[in-house]
């Protein structure tokens, strides 16, 4: 049953990943991977709200497991962020690749926390 | 924004491949509350090295094969690797005090996962030039 309920989230995160990417990507001319970003910000917060909760015994496994495991965790993306440092630093743009870098864990983390902290 | 069914659908399935071999690390090697996050490290770590690997075969082997990518790329391994469970796994690791832990895993990603990256694209083009 868990692994039904991780498969059914995946299944949108995924794809809803890549819709975000392209949406944010078309709206500018610059190589900064917003996209990816943009996708790992909100997954963290989201992923934040629900660990928070389940600590909290508000949400229950079933939950944790479409939402956190198969959504979050297909939403966002450590590959792509790694692709899109490492292709920055290929690319002679050291300051974007390292910007990339503490953006996504700075602003990561703080989704993260600020979800944990609304419901732990 | 052209709707691209075939990607998306690609996309999908091979997301849901990914999550479930995430699933069965995590499960196989599962973090207590304030110990290190392995499953979802070796998970990360080792979705960078393919991800390095992949895109030298995209580019050097098999290129101009539309759905490859989409499916191996951003479906398989963007649904295998994640980054909420990374972010989250450090917040969760502070509040219960493991603030140490938290740090070596913020700090040891990173610097095992990025150039898994770089070596997986590295060793691949080498291997497919030879």
């Amino acid at each position: 049953m868990t692994v039904l309920l991780v498969a059914l989230g995946a299944a949108v995160g995924a794809p809803l990943r890549y819709l975000v990417d392209r949406a944010v990507q078309a709206r500018h001319d610059a190589v900064f991977p917003w996209g990816t970003l943009t996708v790992n910000v909100a997954g963290s917060f989201v992923l934040g709200l629900l660990t928070g909760g389940a600590l909290a015994g508000a949400v229950p496994g079933s939950v944790t497991a479409l939402l956190g495991t198969g959504f979050c965790g297909a939403l966002t993306t450590y590959s792509t962020f790694g692709y899109e440092t490492v292709k920055l630093v290929e690319a002679g743009a050291l300051g974007q690749a390292f910007a990339n870098v503490a953006i996504s864990v700075t602003v990561g983390l703080a989704a993260a926390a600020t979800g944990y902290a609304l419901t732990v | 924004m052209r709707r691209q069914w075939d990607v998306l659908a690609v996309i999908s399935a091979g997301g849901v491949l990914g999550a479930l071999a995430r699933h069965a690390v995590s499960r196989a090697l599962p973090a207590s509350p304030t110990g290190f996050p392995w499953g979802i490290f070796l998970v990360n770590v080792t979705g960078c090295l393919l991800i390095g690997a992949l895109m030298a075969l995209v580019t050097h082997v098999w290129p101009g094969r539309r759905l490859l990518r989409p499916f191996l790329g951003t479906g398989v391994l963007g649904g295998y690797t994640t980054f909420s469970a990374y972010t989250v796994d450090i917040v969760r690791l502070a509040d219960a005090g493991a603030v140490a832990v938290a740090v070596a895993y913020l700090a040891g990603t990173l610097l095992v996962a990025l150039p898994a990256v770089y070596g997986g694209m590295v060793v691949t083009r080498w291997l497919v030039r030879r």
